[in-house]
């Protein structure tokens, strides 16, 4: 199944990242100069790699870089600054001060990830001391938030189901506790710690990772059926809660997801995780630490595009996996058991969780918070934080839960979402409502093309042909990224479009409402009239044949516009 | 005009030159001159006769004169003129001492047969800094009496400064009161001194006997004893400047910047200016074509009406003179108190003869002669009348930003614009928004080279240098780096920087940058005083490295500093004091006078504005 080449290269020089994070002392490398160093806002790209894993990377501000150039200026260098919670929830005074700090130190925005975290942009190097101070003063963190570790851990996000749902959170945060890194370099660069002699040995300062950590980054997430708001086929290990009544079961175990490939490489592709099994609750963070393991020991250190953790299941085959698993463990998976998934999408508006507290989703474009003229949103948001005394979540889908209302506040909170008019989505195509993209240009470094500021323009377009064809209500998953990583997971979209060059794109159509199935290349490199010519006869089409209750992306496969992809190794097929 | 009294003619002579010289065309005024230098040099019979008419027309002293020529400069131009007098002097068979006053030795005052004295007033009165020294001792108890010693002053400034001239005046005065007697009045110069200094100069010459066949060539350069030679016509000068073809003209300043610097790179082509690092370079500006019809306007004349220029027999269209032939941006006192008298109804006259003094400075400050213009009634004068009266544009001094062995045939210059407003109108610097508005690449821009002795590099290479020059002060180090990295030079360098904000302000950041990266400069500390609550200043981050400062400075390094005089160049010379004191374990008196010696060894220069 896999090509020979493929094959974890163990004896093959590793790459350059690795010498890097060898020699880096536990991430310290020469951070702590590079940072005083007043001749540049930027940081060595040795150092950049370290500073991944305390939570930030280096950009600058595409959109003046050539500008700059000529004007005898190095690029605007300034930082993208990731602050993660465990299944994304915070209190409304982190809220708080992540809308303080954004102010102060960033670009007036706060953007909520598809992982759940929050990125700020636009911090310079001269202020990261005290973004991340502020932040761990609030009792979040940056610490592993990027970097070859274990990310953030992503978790259902709606409690309306609460019972079960306040378990799974809990597991949730005892495995991203559990794979935190140890290092204390984090401590003294940030947050003043007095320096600790580095005569300990790796056990001691890294046990589950080791003083080279792991070969990629690591994702994992937790979905509530029937909600598969985490994409949990995307994660590198998913977990799949089994609930009867209100109980928690237990999960269902699938490894080996993931969505990054690179352009014009078919050796790299998109993965969906398969299904190995089922544990129980407490035996969760043992099989994530053993699965981490496995990945740090066995995955390829020498080319880093084929490091990710589907490629080393993927070339040793699932069998080798749960045998070196069940070894790790000393115990065996039971069965998988049965579940059904109906979206990925959010549900937006009021909930009344079983716990008789309200939560309400909010609709917040490619999950940017900041004000415009005509739309406070980032106001509105700061209002409503003030007298909130429930928490808010960040979903998967970059949207915003005012979680855990209490009946009395609910009044309270209404009337500021109409102040602000803050929006359920409502008003809003049902396209849009299922839409992200990543946030690209002009901040991301990987980006070829546009996408968080191009998707809205974009679809204005489509929503038109929409109307026409009387699709406005109809949801259908649509997402955007300006490169292949694919941050905003776009290869289980039903439409999708992938960044090759400025107002160039790849469609593809065909992946799973309910985030189960990966789409396939439609056309390559189209602009945005091709892109329009290309979905109008297939909307149309769909707006006319589709059988009931048919998603869109079923229907582009059994009307054989692409054909049905089963696994990642069949994607570029 | 030429006059028995200014030139060497007889009367019949100076009517007959005078009929032919304003018939003169430029370019025939300039041969003729070089037709006479040749003619002199080559007919030895023709010296021979001359000699006799000089030695029969005057009752020179047989015996060579000595005559002491001090000069105290700042930016070159004192030095220039001395150079040019004391070739003049030689010709006549003086014996002549030419020295800047910091390399005079002030104990051989008492021996100077003749004193002559060329100095420049800088800032708010002071003396130039290598005039410093000489100044203090004179003015001091240890100045020796110089009873009757024959002296003349030649005094440089700005009538739009409030102490006009007064390093001048004070030599002057002290010098009669130490017993000197005046061999030729003072003559005070205004920026376009050329004229002054002529007649002063042809007034010490004559004092010293008959003038030779220097023919006192106004604006020849053919007859300056440092011309290169009869047959180059084309020597480009202040007075002949050259035109610069525009190369590039960016703003310095990134997007979100308060501020806007222009880098300007000029070509010198075929030009035959050359320059070293730290010189300056003069650009002829135009004055704002907004400001010039608003100025018609508010007169109530005519754009396109002649009118002879200044200082001049010249005429151009209205409008053309006070673009480019006549400073409009400035009041000064003895220009207002010349065109009052032009309409003597409107009130000025009689608001000057009954103002304080400080009232009128009060109100020069910051207005320009749309202000006046405006303020009084105007009716009836000509623009001839009073366009006659104004000062000649004056040129405005950069210091140049590029070595010529980095870019052979370019000169590149760093200019802030200033704009500000005052009295309820935007005000625009005359240069720096005509450079920022007016010249697109391709345009022609007039300039001259200023040689700046005062602000050079160690000859040796190996000799470390530290400069500190924040704000456009930077430019002329990025010369002196240009130089020494094609020099291959290896003394240590360490640059001082800073401005306003880090992200828009860095001028040069990246050339900086790859300095440092490649060895050229060796250190760089930079100062952005508004990315913090509390401002950050370069004379900070000296403090900060007192101790390295130190330690490179009594290795023998050379302390540059360039820029803004009253804000910065006092702070970190009090900065530097203060690393002397500190460092050194001196007191007050000893730390001023390392640093005076570092100056008299030229290892301390300022190149300040």
């Amino acid at each position: 199944m896999s090509e020979n080449n493929l094959l974890s290269q163990n004896s093959a020089p590793h790459s350059d990242v690795e010498d890097i994070k060898r020699r880096s002392d536990y991430l310290r490398g020469t951070l702590e100069e590079t940072l005083q160093n007043r001749i540049t806002g930027s940081i060595s790209e040795d150092d950049n790699r370290l500073m991944k894993f305390h939570g930030s990377y280096m950009q600058d501000d595409r959109d003046v870089r050539n500008e700059r150039s000529k004007q005898k200026l190095e690029p605007a260098y300034q930082f993208m600054v990731r602050v993660r919670a465990a299944g994304g929830l915070v209190s409304p005074e982190q809220w708080l001060m992540m809308d303080r700090i954004a102010q102060k130190y960033a670009n007036d925005t706060i953007r909520l990830t598809t992982r759940q975290s929050f990125q700020l942009h636009g911090v310079i190097k001269w202020n990261m001391k005290q973004v991340i101070q502020e932040v761990n003063d609030e009792l979040l963190s940056t610490l592993a938030a990027c970097g070859d570790v274990n990310r953030n851990v992503m978790c259902n996000p709606n409690p309306y189901q609460s019972a079960v749902h306040e378990q799974v959170y809990e597991w949730a945060q005892k495995v991203s506790h559990h794979l935190d890194p140890h290092t204390r370099a984090y401590h003294e660069l940030w947050l003043n710690e007095e320096k600790v002699a580095d005569s300990r040995d790796g056990v001691e300062q890294e046990p589950i990772y080791g003083p080279v950590y792991l070969p990629r980054k690591f994702k994992i997430g937790i979905a509530v059926p029937p909600a598969n708001e985490v994409d949990v086929f995307s994660q590198d290990l998913g977990f799949i809660a089994i609930h009867e009544n209100g109980r928690l079961l237990g999960f269902n175990v699938a490894v080996g997801g993931g969505m990054g490939m690179s352009h014009g490489d078919t050796k790299t592709y998109p993965q969906v995780a398969r299904t190995i099994g089922f544990i129980l609750p407490e035996q969760m963070v043992d099989l994530a630490e053993k699965t981490v393991t496995i990945q740090r020991d066995y995955g390829d250190r020498a080319v880093r595009k084929h490091a990710r953790f589907k490629y080393t299941i993927d070339d040793r085959g699932l069998e080798w996996f749960i045998d070196e698993l069940q070894q790790r463990l000393g115990w065996k998976l039971q069965e998988a058991r049965a579940y059904r998934f109906d979206h990925n999408g959010d549900r937006y508006g009021w909930v009344k969780g079983s716990n008789n507290n309200w939560h309400y989703t909010l609709f917040i474009q490619n999950g940017r918070v900041k004000d415009e003229s005509d739309y406070l949103l980032m106001t509105g948001l700061r209002e409503i934080a003030k007298i909130h005394t429930g928490d808010f979540r960040l979903t998967p889908n970059q949207n915003l839960i005012i979680g855990n209302v209490t009946s009395q506040k609910k009044k309270k909170i209404e009337q500021l979402i109409k102040t602000y008019g803050l929006s359920d989505g409502a008003a809003v195509s049902a396209l849009r409502r299922n839409a992200m993209a990543c946030v690209a240009l002009p901040t991301c470094g990987l980006a070829m093309a546009e996408s968080e500021r191009y998707m809205p323009t974009l679809l204005d377009k489509l929503e038109l042909i929409l109307d026409e064809a009387g699709l406005r209500d109809n949801e259908i998953v649509i997402r955007m990224t300006g490169c292949p990583n694919g941050c905003a997971r776009p290869a289980l979209a039903e439409i999708s479009f992938i960044g090759k060059a400025p107002g160039k794109y790849n469609l593809y159509l065909g992946g799973g409402f309910a985030g189960q199935r990966l789409n396939k290349l439609y056309r390559e490199n189209i602009g945005e009239t091709e892109i329009l010519n290309e979905l109008r006869p297939i909307l149309n089409r769909y707006a006319k044949e589709r059988v009931e209750n048919e998603h869109f992306g079923d229907f582009c496969i059994r009307a054989e516009y692409v054909r049905e992809v089963h696994s990642g190794l069949d994607f570029h097929a | 005009m030429l006059q028995v009294t200014n030139s060497p003619f007889r009367q019949d002579q100076v009517e007959l030159l005078n009929l032919l010289l304003p018939t003169l065309t430029e370019g025939q005024k300039i041969w003729l001159g070089g037709y006479l230098a040749a003619f002199q040099s080559a007919g030895e019979q023709v010296a021979a006769a001359l000699q006799e008419a000089e030695a029969q027309a005057a009752s020179a002293p047989a015996a060579p004169q000595e005559v002491t020529v001090l000069f105290g400069s700042q930016t070159g131009n004192s030095h220039k003129l001395a150079k040019k007098l004391s070739g003049r002097l030689q010709d006549q068979g003086a014996q002549v001492t030419l020295s800047a006053m910091i390399d005079f030795k002030p104990n051989t005052l008492k021996k100077v047969q003749h004193l002559v004295i060329i100095v420049s007033t800088h800032g708010e009165g002071d003396p130039p800094d290598n005039a410093i020294s000489f100044y203090e001792f004179l003015h001091s108890k240890r100045a020796p009496q110089l009873e009757g010693m024959p002296f003349t002053v030649l005094a440089l400034g700005d009538t739009s400064y409030e102490l006009f001239c007064k390093t001048g005046r004070d030599f002057d005065q002290r010098l009669e009161e130490l017993g000197g007697k005046r061999l030729a009045p003072r003559v005070d110069c205004d920026v376009d001194y050329d004229e002054s200094a002529e007649n002063w100069m042809a007034g010490v010459l004559a004092y010293f006997g008959q003038a030779s066949a220097s023919a006192s060539a106004q604006t020849s350069k053919a007859a300056d004893p440092s011309a290169v030679g009869a047959g180059q016509l084309t020597e480009y000068s202040r007075s002949r400047p050259f035109q610069a073809d525009v190369l590039e003209n960016l703003n310095l300043n990134g997007r979100g910047s308060e501020q806007e610097t222009r880098h300007l790179e000029l070509a010198l082509a075929d030009s035959g200016l050359r320059y070293e690092p730290g010189d300056s370079l003069g650009i002829y500006p135009r004055n704002h074509p907004r400001l010039v019809d608003e100025l018609i306007e508010a007169m109530g004349w005519q754009s396109d009406v002649r009118v002879v220029l200044p200082k001049s027999t010249e005429e151009r269209s209205l409008k053309e003179a006070l673009t480019s032939h006549c400073e409009i941006t400035v009041l000064t006192k003895p220009l207002i108190e010349q065109v009052a008298e032009l309409a003597p109804g409107n009130g000025l006259k009689d608001w000057l003869l009954s103002s304080e003094e400080q009232d009128i400075r009060a109100y020069l400050k910051g207005r320009d002669l749309l202000d006046l213009a405006q303020d009084y009634d105007w009716t009836g004068v000509t623009a001839n009348s009073f366009v006659s009266l104004l000062r000649k544009m004056p040129p405005r001094l950069y210091s140049i930003a590029s070595s010529l062995k980095s870019f052979p045939e370019e000169v590149h210059l760093t200019i802030r614009n200033v704009r500000y407003e005052a009295h309820g109108r935007v005000r625009y610097g005359v240069c720096s928004t005509f450079v920022s508005e007016q010249l697109e690449p391709g345009e022609t821009v007039p300039v001259f080279v200023q040689d700046n002795p005062n602000f050079k590099l160690p000859s040796n290479p190996d000799t470390p240098v530290i400069m500190i020059g924040p704000g456009t002060g930077v430019a002329p180090f990025r010369a002196f780096l240009g130089e020494r990295e094609e020099l291959g030079a290896e003394g240590k360098t360490w640059l001082f920087y800073g401005d306003r904000h880090f992200s828009s302000d860095f001028l040069y950041q990246v050339e900086w940058q790859r300095w440092l990266k490649e060895g050229v400069l060796t250190r760089m500390d930079v100062a952005f005083s508004r990315d913090t609550e509390q401002k950050v200043y370069v004379q900070h981050r000296m403090m900060e490295k007192s101790k390295e400062l130190y330690q490179w400075i009594e290795e023998g390094a050379a302390v540059y500093v360039c820029g803004d005089e009253k804000k910065m160049a006092h702070d970190v010379q009090a900065a530097l004091i203060a690393i002397l004191k500190q460092e050194g374990g001196l007191g007050d008196e000893d730390a001023a006078a390392y640093l005076t010696k570092m100056q008299q060894e030229k290892r301390y220069q300022r190149d300040v504005y």
